[in-house]
């Protein structure tokens, strides 16, 4: 008897199963957040002119090179193009205002990509979003200027001066009546609203497109819908048992877009959906104690930040039941 | 509304290039190679020598071990040589190898014609292990184990799987559709060696041909019912075929048995019908050959020991050169190295995979998108446990993300976006656990 193998090799590859895949990849799922992003990118431009379009390429492009030296620097695969860091740029411009100086924005991204991203190792292993730790330093940086808002197009002409108090702000400082004056009456703050001709963050005005491009993203499955409706209703529950508009709350300040874009960033957020439930509740209680009890005007940004320290713990208890415990 | 189960994916099923095609049954090959191991347990030992003449279904491999399952000549001629050969599961295995005479002759007596109600339970269980009988949808289990489930076990449903949940596979199929007959007598003499009466077939709703055809030959056998299932990956795998026919789960770490199934293939039940009907054992099997590089994709019948380069050219050779060749369905099968393999009892399939068939893609970190959390069957967390094999620790994946329970269905890897190689961690997970107890 012969011991002698008689293996030919082919050219095959052999891997482990299975052998087909969906054609999904990070960079499909990065690319389409960004453009469920472009109506309310390309909005504020309208709402805030040059300033704008001025400060999301000086967000992104300072991204984009951070990413591009680190995977440089660090020898790891060149995956600049996947548009996660594209995206972490659009989001820090799009919760900034217009009119911050070049080197703000500059340094903002740079940190949200070299402190917050590859710090932590990178793509997957960040804790905490990006884009909103890019913010948090900018506004603990130079605070003032992240406080001050530029006045919309439509404003100009109408109001004097330059800068404008967002809804949120007025809201805190003077009261609701004030802020219907600001507006004229309920149902044209309402529109202002939804629409999205107010100041505010360059990104977060118009509720509308942004909630089109979240509803884009959740019928390619990106994001879950549970996330975005939970913490927007909680938002609006909480604002409701407070003695405060919900439906004003619901669409002011950068709640949409933290609810659709940030809230939802798997990398971050727990990964089983009733994880993520329990996350969008804590991130929406956590947005309204601070706007209505808080220092700040606005919660979104820290209310995110602060669930996305406790989502390792959410994910330790919070587990997918398992088949043979069913029934 | 068809019954379904948690999780599970949805593939493109690419059945239409051999769903409707015939079952074609190939020429005898000049030469066979049977490996001495086709199957679940210990390798049968050769039982003839180089230079004996054998006639088709003479068993030339003798199973000694209780888990084992003998091998039989597949066709009648020389021995001319016994040796380690290419295995499609294995690597590679002590074969016989049998130079065809073309004569194709029975061993004397073959077939015989046996009315299976007049024969003992114990007799059709002599039969079924005599005949070799495996698992034909890929596990190769013996099957006689199966059929002799402990005292403590009482078994009281039989469940006929017909879901063929794997893309591009139509074998069980075209059976289901040109021998429906024979899976009927063959779930009745399965029943009757269980002393089970009640028995369901379960097909998916993408062959509705096929239910048809069950439908019709359950005419009047009121002990038998066809059940229409969701056409979702894996609707086939035991687990949850079983929960949702039976509306019950088996236990982590059990057994169809311990909730009182027996799952049986559609080939099987048709291989235990042809054994006791006729006498004859299991050497021939219903094989898709398909894939983007086969150039006429088609349903064969094929005798055990034909290589995968003699199938392959029955069906016109290649397209092109296929990246990955498979042996059994695209989620579950093994990819072969050589086409020198040959066809074993658990070859369900052939698949020869283009690169755009395998969208592979480079392996990136998990970005934690929990889809695969949401396709999983078993209600693990497959991200976690591919990172945890990553990092070495297997123990972790074991002990507190559940490992162990993973069917290895592959539909966490189907759906990653990241590419992760999650089948691959769980199967290195498992052997390191196996290693360090």
């Amino acid at each position: 008897m012969s011991t002698e193998t008689k293996v030919e090799l082919d050219k095959f590859i052999v891997s482990a199963s299975p052998h087909i895949r969906c054609d999904e990849s990070i960079s499909k799922i990065m690319w389409s957040v960004n453009a469920a992003l472009a109506p309310a990118a390309l909005f504020s431009i309208y709402n805030f002119g040059m300033p704008a379009l001025k400060t999301m390429l000086l967000c992104i492009i300072s991204a984009i090179a951070a990413e591009y030296l680190i995977l440089k620097w660090q020898k790891k695969a060149m995956v600049v193009n996947d548009g996660s860091a594209f995206l972490t740029g659009l989001l820090l411009a799009m919760n900034i205002p217009a009119t911050l100086p070049w080197y703000m924005p500059l340094a903002g991204s740079v940190f949200a990509i070299a402190i917050a991203k590859h710090t932590m190792g990178g793509l997957g292993f960040n804790i905490f979003n990006p884009a909103l730790i890019g913010r948090a330093f900018i506004l603990a940086s130079w605070p003032i200027a992240m406080t001050t808002w530029p006045i919309t197009t439509d404003m100009v002409g109408k109001v004097d001066g330059l800068t404008s108090a967002t809804p949120l702000g007025i809201l805190k400082l003077q009261g609701y009546e004030k802020l219907v004056q600001h507006f004229g009456d309920t149902a044209t703050m309402y529109k202002s609203m939804f629409l999205g001709v107010r100041t505010g963050s360059i990104g977060e005005t118009s509720a509308l497109l942004l909630l089109l491009g979240g509803m884009y993203l959740i019928y390619k499955g990106y994001i879950k819908w549970q996330v975005p409706v939970v913490m927007i209703g909680t938002v609006g529950a909480l604002t409701a048992a407070f003695g405060g508009d919900p439906f004003l709350h619901m669409m002011s300040g950068g709640l949409i877009l933290g609810a659709f874009y940030m809230a939802t960033d798997m990398v971050t957020i727990p990964i089983t959906t009733k994880g993520q439930i329990i996350f969008a509740v804590g991130a929406g209680a956590l947005t309204v104690l601070i706007r209505l009890k808080g220092g700040y005007p606005e919660g979104v940004c820290y209310g995110i930040l602060l669930m996305n320290c406790i989502t390792p713990l959410i994910d330790r208890l919070v587990r997918p039941v398992k088949y043979g415990a069913r029934r | 509304m068809a019954k379904s189960f948690h999780g599970g994916i949805h593939p493109d099923d690419r059945k239409r290039f051999t769903a409707s095609k015939e079952i074609v049954i190939a020429p005898i090959p000049e030469k066979v190679i049977i490996p001495m191991r086709q199957h679940i347990g210990a390798p049968c030992s050769p039982i003839v020598k180089v230079g004996d003449l054998v006639k088709k279904g003479q068993m030339i491999g003798e199973a000694q071990a209780f888990v084992s399952s003998p091998v039989h000549a597949s066709t009648s001629g020389k021995i001319v040589e016994i040796a380690e050969y290419p295995h499609p599961v294995f690597g590679s295995c002590t074969a016989v190898v049998i130079e065809s005479d073309g004569q194709d002759e029975w061993l004397l007596g073959l077939p015989l014609q046996r009315d299976w109600q007049t024969l003992e339970v114990s007799e059709i269980k002599e039969i079924i292990r005599e005949s070799g009988m495996v698992g034909m949808g890929g596990a190769t289990f013996p099957t006689h184990i199966k059929m002799a489930p402990p005292g403590e076990k009482p078994i009281h449903t039989f469940i006929l799987n017909g879901a063929e949940c794997e893309p591009f596979l139509t074998a069980d199929h075209r059976v289901m559709l040109e021998q429906s007959e024979e899976i009927v007598t063959g779930m009745q003499i399965a029943m009757k060696v269980l002393g089970v009466n009640k028995g369901y077939i379960g097909i998916e709703e993408n062959k509705p041909d096929a239910i048809t055809a069950m439908k019709k030959a359950c005419q009047g056998i009121s002990s038998l019912e066809v059940i229409a299932l969701q056409t979702k990956y894996p609707q086939g795998a035991e687990k949850t075929l079983i929960s949702v026919i039976c509306g019950q789960e088996i236990p982590s770490g059990g057994l169809p048995m311990d909730v009182g199934v027996v799952v049986q293939n559609v080939g099987t039940v048709v291989a235990i019908a042809n054994a006791v009907e006729k006498g004859i054992p299991l050497i021939e099997r219903v094989t898709t050959v398909t894939g983007g590089a086969i150039q006429e994709p088609q349903n064969l019948l094929l005798r055990i020991g034909t290589t995968f380069s003699q199938a392959v050219t029955l069906c016109g050779g290649f397209l092109q050169p296929p990246v990955k060749v498979i042996m059994g369905g695209p989620m579950m099968g093994m990819a072969q190295r050589t086409l020198d393999v040959p066809i074993i009892k658990g070859t369900s399939g052939i698949l020869a995979l283009r690169e755009e068939d395998v969208n592979s893609g480079s392996e990136r970190p998990c970005i934690r998108c929990g889809r695969c959390v949401d396709a999983c069957p078993m209600g693990l967390i497959p991200s976690m446990l591919s990172i945890l094999s990553e990092r070495g620790a297997y123990a972790v994946a074991k002990n507190e993300y559940d490992l162990l329970d993973c069917v290895e269905c592959g539909s966490c890897v189907y759906v990653c976006p990241a590419k992760r190689n999650i089948v691959h961690y769980v199967k290195l997970s498992k052997a390191q656990n196996a290693v360090k107890r």
